[in-house]
């Protein structure tokens, strides 16, 4: 065969390398299909992404170079300029914070005087997005910060605007969000004018969400601000998710299938934010927080090269879930914790006040 | 033979840079039009190659591509299987084409690769992408004789032969 050219080759090999052929086929068609439907390849992955990780951060080397650079170029009048400006929002967004102060306390008082569960403190982390382009089918975002920076799967990810999506996988050193428009994303939300609760769909487009099954009878126009509304407790409630832009019937014509342009900016920005959240001990059942001992801390000692962050027990319903793993707070003694199981529970459409 | 066996780490290499290429950032405006890198590099060394790449080859190579674009596992394992497989079909007559008409023949196979993806993408439920996606092939088209030119001569050493 060290011959160039060699042409009797094919002749007798024509029958070997068409079964190779059909081999390999069926072993991509069988990975496809079990990636597809299942995702009972989730850890496999998980501990592959591990070594394709140097490949992302390599490959989002160039932008990062030309933002310091870019960064190292700003004169001084210019960032004289900036240093204004930002002052200036400071200003407005802190007078602004001291009244919201008010209402939140007051909130907490009438909260408190009702007997309600108390909502958990929020705290946040800044990721940087690594500026790589994944598949454009999908609606994935890459971090830039990985378990060994105490990224969990489950956590939500806002920026300024408003939600942006979720950690589904978590390298040492990078983290996959999954956006809120990936057609396999689901948020549950409420209107926050009427407090009409409904679900975000992802349509696989940056733009645009869609809110299925809206009663023809429920209070909803266009323009209205619609907010997660923390049911099934993967996120946090409160965060605007986006306005509604459009209403028209759906085929049946007896409810409204509405469009909803997402509030936060889901192209690439250049950081997001990680909710940190103290989860609370869930709203439903509010007995439950003897045992916690407070949110577990992100211990650095998980940045072994395995990133096992799904433990082995909440496996079981790992695969139906649409919107990623549930959130396995890395609590283990309650594996089948069915109020965080996902958000986008098919159960919840129909009920609004 | 062992010029040529010393050269080997350029295989890797080249995939690796393909990968790269495919990750980097573009604007939004040109994302469609970036074209294929993997699946040039692997008909690359197919046709130049074949002792050392074949279908199993491909398959890797697109598995891992799959792992870095974050792509449904096996999809472009896939896709690089089917476009390795023609190669193979085809070798000695694409050997002897002239350059020009080597590309043509990869362009047809770019877009032929665009049709399977399509199909997948169709059979599974999940979005296309946009449609500017379809003009990458002639990229790919257009870029063949320069990249057969620059691993040609990293692969046969500095001296033209």
């Amino acid at each position: 065969m060290s011959s160039f050219a060699s042409p009797a080759a094919p002749r007798p090999g024509d029958v070997a390398g068409t079964l190779r052929l059909l081999g390999f086929l069926a072993l991509a068609v069988v990975l496809i299909v079990l990636d597809h439907r299942g995702g009972w390849l989730a850890s496999l992955r998980a501990t592959m992404n591990v070594v394709v990780q140097p490949l992302w951060q390599v490959a989002g080397l160039p932008s990062r170079l030309g933002q310091t650079m870019r960064e190292d170029a700003a004169t001084r009048s210019l960032l004289a300029e900036d240093n204004r400006r930002l002052r200036n929002e400071l200003l407005v967004v802190g007078a602004r914070q001291a009244r919201l102060q008010v209402e939140a306390d007051e909130n907490a008082r009438l909260r408190g005087l009702l007997g309600a569960v108390e909502h958990g403190r929020l705290d946040v982390q800044l990721a940087p997005i690594l500026n790589v382009d994944l598949d454009p089918s999908r609606q994935r975002l890459l971090l830039d910060a990985g378990s060994a920076q105490g990224v969990r799967v489950g956590q939500s990810v806002i920026d300024a605007g408003g939600l942006l999506g979720q950690i589904v996988a978590v390298t040492p050193g990078t983290s996959t969000v999954l956006l809120l428009t990936d057609l396999d994303h689901a948020v549950p939300v409420s209107i926050s004018r009427t407090g009409v609760r409904l679900i975000a769909y992802g349509t696989g487009r940056s733009d645009r969400l869609e809110l299925r099954n809206i009663p023809v009878s429920g209070d909803v126009d266009v323009g209205d601000v619609v907010v997660t509304s923390g049911l099934g407790g993967r996120f946090p409630p409160g965060f605007p998710v986006g306005t509604i832009v459009e209403l028209h019937p759906d085929d049946s014509h007896a409810f409204l299938v509405g469009g909803l342009k997402p509030a936060a900016q889901l192209d690439r920005g250049r950081d997001v934010l990680l909710l940190r959240e103290s989860r609370e001990p869930g709203s439903a059942n509010g007995a439950a927080e003897a045992p916690r001992a407070e949110a577990p801390p992100p211990v650095p000692a998980t940045q072994s090269p395995t990133p096992s962050l799904q433990p082995p027990a909440p496996a079981t319903n790992a695969p139906a879930t649409p919107a990623g793993p549930p959130a396995t707070s890395t609590d283990a003694p309650t594996p089948a914790d069915p109020r965080m199981r996902d958000p986008a529970s098919p159960a919840q459409p129909g009920r609004t006040p | 033979m062992s010029r040529r066996a010393s050269r080997l780490w350029i295989l890797p290499v080249s995939v690796v840079a393909a990968l790269l290429l495919g990750l980097l950032p573009l604007p939004v405006s040109v994302q469609g039009l970036r074209p294929y890198w993997l699946a040039l590099v692997v008909a690359f060394w197919i046709i130049e190659e074949p002792e050392r790449a074949g279908l199993g080859f491909a398959f890797f190579a697109g598995l891992v591509a799959d792992l870095a674009f974050g792509t449904l596992l096996g999809e472009q394992a896939l896709r690089l299987v089917i476009m390795a497989f023609i190669l193979q079909r085809f070798r000695s007559q694409l050997r002897f084409f002239p350059l020009a008409q080597q590309a043509l023949a990869i362009g047809g196979l770019l877009l032929n690769d665009r049709v399977v993806s399509a199909a997948i993408h169709l059979l599974l439920g999940l979005p296309q992408p946009p449609w500017t996606y379809w003009l990458a092939p002639l990229l790919g088209l257009l870029l063949w004789p320069p990249m057969f030119f620059v691993l040609d001569a990293l692969r046969s050493g500095r001296r033209p032969r």
